[in-house]
């Protein structure tokens, strides 16, 4: 019961903390007060209406935004006007593309490095140089070669969750405990069984840790990727109303993006318990 | 020539920075014959772990050789059967999954049904009825242990090696293992080599107990014969006078003896391929003078480590 509790007190927190945030927000946007009745003529001379602000979008306005947004999420009105839907739609299957390449290369290549200590020793100076470089650093030559900007935006993908996904499995290979190893020599277990049945489920949960990881980054780099190489995708949205200054759709974007990198990063944690064992 | 042969083990640790080149034991001779129960006992360094996993085949001593039934022992086998000091379970699997991985590796052509009526046999075998469906971390220490024995016996292996199994368990718990050891063992006549750290546990299991001194370049110092009846018990071979003259001879070499084979008179007077055979049960002149009824029968126990 007190787990109950705690969990509603938490909730009922949650709900101030953004009571509080939404009212400063919008204060700091209300429309500021016109002095004189000439300047209310003067701005509508200007094309301006009689409510004033700064420009920044209220509250209000995003909820409007949000509303109307996810009604219609799918339409399609020409390149400059897809529905919020069909962006996501876009830039997820760019990450699930990269994502599912990245790991057809790391997990089984993480295996082979983190069974090996002589290829373990081979391969960590081309990772380690590798792997700080920023995914972005690679799209020219990624643009030049395949020539096509969605692939590349791919592409960038593979790249940036290559790493983690890589490190992790080698380390979780190469740290199979002993005793399980000398078990499965003891009871003369063949190279294949023992990878499938011993160290992969031994592995299994820093390996996940690993992909999990690079779904959040391949999450972070596609907008990037997009607004660079443009036409879809929700990085694109955000840039493509930029230029339009209808920041009320460029916060509802951000909005969707942290929703969308939550409920992605629910789905590998959700994964990962299902792998993770007590010791 | 015995059913399990050593001969000439030598294992040394390579020099590693500072510290110098250890030889931890050179020259070492025994041999196990066909069902018997050999335990063996010795200070913490005397390399133990190293004799079992030399005869198990997990690793390679710098010199001599195991013979197991007339072949040499050249790496891990289903013919030797391990336990393993920390239980070596695999956390993922239910102890039916744990005991089905060794059986299907013995029997890789069995029916998924005839390899778990042959697990529950085992698992019946060391008292687990019913928790067949648990993972090990729903275990207690003693029946992880138990799962690591069932798993062992299941792939019915020509030898069974026991690394100090129960060390990590609480006496009571490790009593009823005993029990449980003692009684799989007389049925199925199944040779055991297994290391300990606990005089009772050695005097109620062996038929024959190797003392060995102290590391490094230890020594089998003697074979001790273990002269009490065969169907002794936990609870009564207290009783027996051979009890304590055994297990008196045990302490005092364990507490006063082991360290004497590094040099001098004891280390000039051994031959390393006839380690002496001593018969301290049948010994009269060395008998306890302790009379069983005014001692209970738990102070009697002593921890080498804690004598140490």
């Amino acid at each position: 019961m007190m787990g109950v509790k705690e969990t509603l007190r938490a909730a009922l927190l949650s709900f101030v903390i953004l009571a509080v945030l939404l009212g400063a927000w919008h204060l700091a946007t209300l429309p500021k007060e016109q002095a004189a009745a000439s300047d209310d003529e003067y701005a509508k001379l200007m094309g301006k209406g009689a409510k004033k602000s700064d420009g920044f979008p209220t509250p209000a306005q995003l909820g409007e935004t949000i509303v109307r947004q996810l009604s219609d999420p799918f339409y399609d009105n020409g390149p400059n006007d897809k529905g919020i839907g069909i962006q996501l739609a876009h830039s997820l299957a760019r990450v699930g593309a990269g994502f599912a390449l990245a790991m057809l290369v790391a997990v089984p290549l993480g295996f082979l490095i983190g069974m090996s200590p002589l290829l373990y020793r081979a391969f960590d100076p081309f990772i380690q140089v590798l792997k700080p470089i920023s995914p972005l650093a690679w799209m020219p030559i990624a643009l030049y070669t395949i020539k096509d900007s969605s692939v590349s935006g791919v592409f960038v993908i593979f790249i940036c969750s290559l790493w983690p996904t890589l490190i992790n499995t080698a380390y979780g290979v190469g740290a199979v405990r002993r005793d399980w190893l000398n078990v499965a020599r003891t009871l003369e277990v063949r190279p294949l069984r023992k990878a499938f049945q011993v160290i992969l489920p031994a592995a299994a949960p820093t390996i996940l840790t690993g992909m999990r990881i690079s779904i959040g980054i391949a999450w972070l780099v596609i907008v990037a990727a997009e607004m660079l190489v443009g036409g879809t995708g929700i990085g694109y949205f955000v840039w493509n109303e930029w230029n339009n200054l209808n920041l009320t759709n460029v916060i509802f974007a951000i909005l969707v993006i942290g929703v969308v990198g939550m409920a992605l990063d629910i789905l590998c944690g959700r994964l990962q318990t299902l792998v993770t064992y007590v010791e | 020539m015995s059913f399990l042969e050593v001969q000439g083990l030598k294992q040394v640790f390579p020099a590693r920075g500072a510290s110098p080149e250890t030889v931890v034991f050179d020259d070492l001779h025994f041999g196990i014959e066909k069902g018997e129960f050999v335990c063996i006992i010795g200070h913490s360094g005397c390399g133990k772990t190293t004799i079992l996993n030399a005869i198990a085949g997990l690793e390679k001593p710098t010199d001599g050789v195991v013979i197991m039934d007339n072949r040499e022992v050249s790496g891990p086998s289903l013919d030797r059967g391990v336990v393993f000091q920390g239980h070596a379970l695999m956390p993922w699997l239910t102890v039916m999954s744990n005991v089905a991985f060794a059986v299907r590796s013995r029997r890789p052509d069995w029916r998924a049904d005839q390899v778990r009526a042959h697990c529950q046999q085992f698992i019946d075998m060391v008292g687990l009825t019913g928790a067949e469906h648990k993972k090990p971390s729903e275990l207690s220490g003693g029946m992880k242990q138990r799962v690591g024995i069932a798993r062992a016996f299941s792939i019915q292996p020509k030898m069974l090696l026991l690394d100090e199994p129960f060390g990590a368990l609480d006496a009571l718990t490790r009593g009823t293992i005993q029990d449980e050891l003692v009684r799989i063992v007389r049925a199925t006549h199944q040779t055991v080599f297994m290391i300990t750290h606990d005089v009772d546990e050695a005097i109620l299991l062996a038929d024959k107990i190797l003392l060995m001194s102290n590391g490094p370049r230890a020594v089998v110092a003697e074979i001790v014969e273990n002269t009490m009846p065969a169907d002794r018990t936990r609870m009564t071979m207290h009783h027996d006078p051979q009890y304590y003259r055994i297990r008196n001879h045990l302490v005092d070499f364990l507490v006063n003896r082991s360290r004497l084979y590094a040099g001098g008179d004891a280390r000039a007077a051994y031959d390393s391929k006839h380690p002496p055979v001593v018969r301290p049960g049948l010994e009269a002149e060395r008998a306890a003078p302790v009379p069983p009824t005014s001692e209970p029968p738990r102070a009697a126990v002593i921890n080498l480590r804690h004598a140490n």
